[in-house]
């Protein structure tokens, strides 16, 4: 167990280490979901005057899809991380070494999550800044930061497995070109549920993607319903520890298949 | 004690009918230095992932300093030292860096790991590029951190797979006394691939030629030559000659032996191979196939080559490369 700690901790600190180096990156990536914010702030405002929308503003109702969608957008590419490892060696090196292969993928979750959380947390100020409200800050905050973190695990699991398998750059970009935008429009992140329709809803119903939102939106709630929360967020907490446990069966299927 | 590689009837096979390995074994003892040469595609790269827990073997068995790799890959890793083809330095970090993350994985305390990284900078001339980013170095620098970071935990056993392959003939030559200097010391055992016949010649004190997959000879390189009992003999034709007409007229002649003709070039041995050389050419003229150029030569580890593989190095090694061109992907990330 100590080892597992060890090793988890030393290959987290090389991943932040790289992060810390080259911070650019994390704050470059920031600008698509800025975009987003303006954007669709702007397109959809008068959407929240449809009967049963159920939001007193559109950017109070936009700031968690925002938050979700940059989630997903900025993990579905955490493969491509690494088939650098793969190509220049790296994995292998770690690979002969007793590090135990469980930690490298822990070391990826981490990396992943704290970049997600600082993301999250930058689009929520500058969403308050731009005037929306949190009536549940105090706990909704955390719970959204929460739910991105473990939507981005999901998928930086799946692209890191996918990596391993594939191996092949262009089968990563071409899924997450074509998956970004059903994954978050066929979810709740800018319509609600209740306008959708029918077969969309029952869609949306099934992405984990709505799963992320519907718990976050909850928890900030004026009077938030924990049942709700509860019953979003623990079959995505469910859905990210099997992501986890397929990526580190998958270190292990490419150290058979090599 | 035990070896420090045991390896027996090694075979992998990989999609798409690829037979990477075909029965190898090899021995290698406490502190020796044994040299796996052959072309590309032999089977050296595989053999090297089998025996440093990277890749499963479908059969055969294989112990690391008594380890099985199949069983205890966890005590294998504890007791090898990798340097690979590719690099894997962090191109990020500097090579102190790198030092001393590869250092903590081995569960190396805080000062002793920087302790220890000093050290191998040091003694790796490495220096001055210590605080340095590894992507600024070039290419013989690198390989020298490469070793380093393979020394790091003082393995038993090391592997150098092609550890020159890249290097411009000023970084090869430095990287050869590096090498030499590591087999020196008793109590590592060293494992070097190469597909450069002068890199083994010069480096290892045993060689196991390997082709299509298995050991076709082994032994020393002076033993492995002067089994080849006297001179090459080597004939060349402007174009490829009749067959029948040239193996008659050799035929004939008394103290030519080991006879292989390869497209326009014949190559044979012989006791003494000045005093064959006019026999050879009056009776090849008298054929009707009179030869455009002979040579003699003391036997090179090319020579033994042919002998044990009928074909020549570098034809081998370029077929080779052709080869593993056409295997699958499944297998190109490994490479």
């Amino acid at each position: 167990m100590t080892a597992l700690i060890a090793g988890t901790w030393w290959m987290t600190h090389r991943r932040l280490s790289a992060l810390v180096r080259n911070p650019a990156m994390l704050i470059m990536s920031l600008a698509q979901p800025v975009i987003w914010l303006f954007l669709f702030g702007q397109l959809f405002k008068r959407v929240v005057e449809l009967p049963g929308f159920g939001a007193g503003s559109y950017l109070d109702y936009l700031v968690p899809g925002v938050v979700i969608m940059n989630a997903v957008s900025l993990n579905s590419f955490a493969g491509m991380a690494t088939l650098d490892e793969i190509e220049r060696g790296t994995l292998n090196r770690f690979l002969v070494t007793p590090v135990r292969r469980s930690a490298l993928a822990n070391a990826g979750v981490i990396e992943q999550a704290l970049s997600t959380a600082f993301q999250s947390l930058v689009i929520i100020a500058l969403g308050w800044a731009g005037g929306a409200h949190y009536p549940g800050a105090a706990a909704g905050l955390p719970i959204l930061v929460a739910a991105s973190v473990l939507i981005g695990v999901v998928l930086a699991e799946l692209s890191t497995t996918l990596a391993l398998l594939v191996r092949d750059r262009n089968t990563i970009i071409m899924l997450n070109v074509m998956l970004l935008l059903p994954l978050t429009f066929l979810s709740s992140a800018f319509m609600a549920k209740g306008l959708m329709p029918g077969w969309m809803r029952h869609v949306a119903s099934g992405n984990p993607v709505s799963w992320a939102l519907d718990a976050g939106r909850a928890a900030l709630a004026d009077d938030p319903d924990w049942g709700a929360v509860a019953g979003h967020a623990a079959p995505l907490l469910a859905l990210a520890a099997a992501t986890v446990g397929l990526a580190v069966f998958s270190f292990r299927s490419y150290q058979r298949s090599q | 004690m035990a070896h420090a590689i045991e390896a027996d009837g090694l075979v992998k096979n990989y999609p798409g009918d690829v037979r990477a390995l075909d029965g190898l074994s090899i021995t290698l003892g406490q502190g020796e230095i044994l040299g796996l040469l052959g072309p590309n595609g032999a089977g050296k790269s595989t053999t090297v992932k089998i025996l440093t827990t990277l890749v499963r073997p479908d059969a055969g068995t294989a112990a690391v300093a008594g380890h099985d790799v199949l069983r205890r890959p966890d005590r294998v890793r504890r007791v090898i030292g990798v340097v690979s083809q590719r690099s894997g330095a962090d191109p990020e970090a500097t090579g102190r860096e790198n030092l001393v993350l590869q250092a903590r994985l081995y569960g190396t305390g805080g000062a002793q790991a920087r302790r220890r990284a000093d050290e191998l900078l040091e003694r790796f001339g490495l220096g001055e590029a210590a605080s340095r980013k590894v992507k600024t170095y070039s290419g013989g620098t690198r390989r020298r951190l490469d070793v380093a970071l393979g020394l790091v935990h003082r393995p038993r056993v090391l592997f150098l797979d092609e550890p020159t392959t890249g290097l411009d003939p000023e970084a090869r030559a430095s990287m050869w006394a590096e090498i030499a200097a590591l087999a020196g010391d008793e109590a590592l055992a060293i494992l070097l691939t190469t597909h450069y016949l002068d890199e083994a010649d010069r480096l290892a004190r045993r060689l196991a030629i390997v082709d299509r997959g298995g050991v076709v000879a082994e032994g020393t390189p002076d033993a492995l030559k002067g089994e080849l009992r006297g001179d090459a003999v080597h004939l060349e034709w402007g174009e490829t000659p009749e067959e029948a007409p040239v193996r008659a007229a050799l035929g004939r002649l008394p103290g030519l032996r080991d006879v292989v003709l390869d497209g326009p070039r014949l190559s044979a041995r012989a006791d003494d191979g000045a005093a064959a050389v006019p026999a050879v050419l009056a009776a090849l003229d008298q054929a009707g196939v009179p030869a455009a150029a002979v040579t003699v030569a003391r036997p090179s580890l090319d020579d033994v080559y042919l002998r044990y593989a009928g074909r020549r190095f570098a034809q081998a090694d370029t077929a080779g490369t052709a080869d593993a061109a056409a295997e699958p992907a499944a297998t190109g990330g490994a490479r």
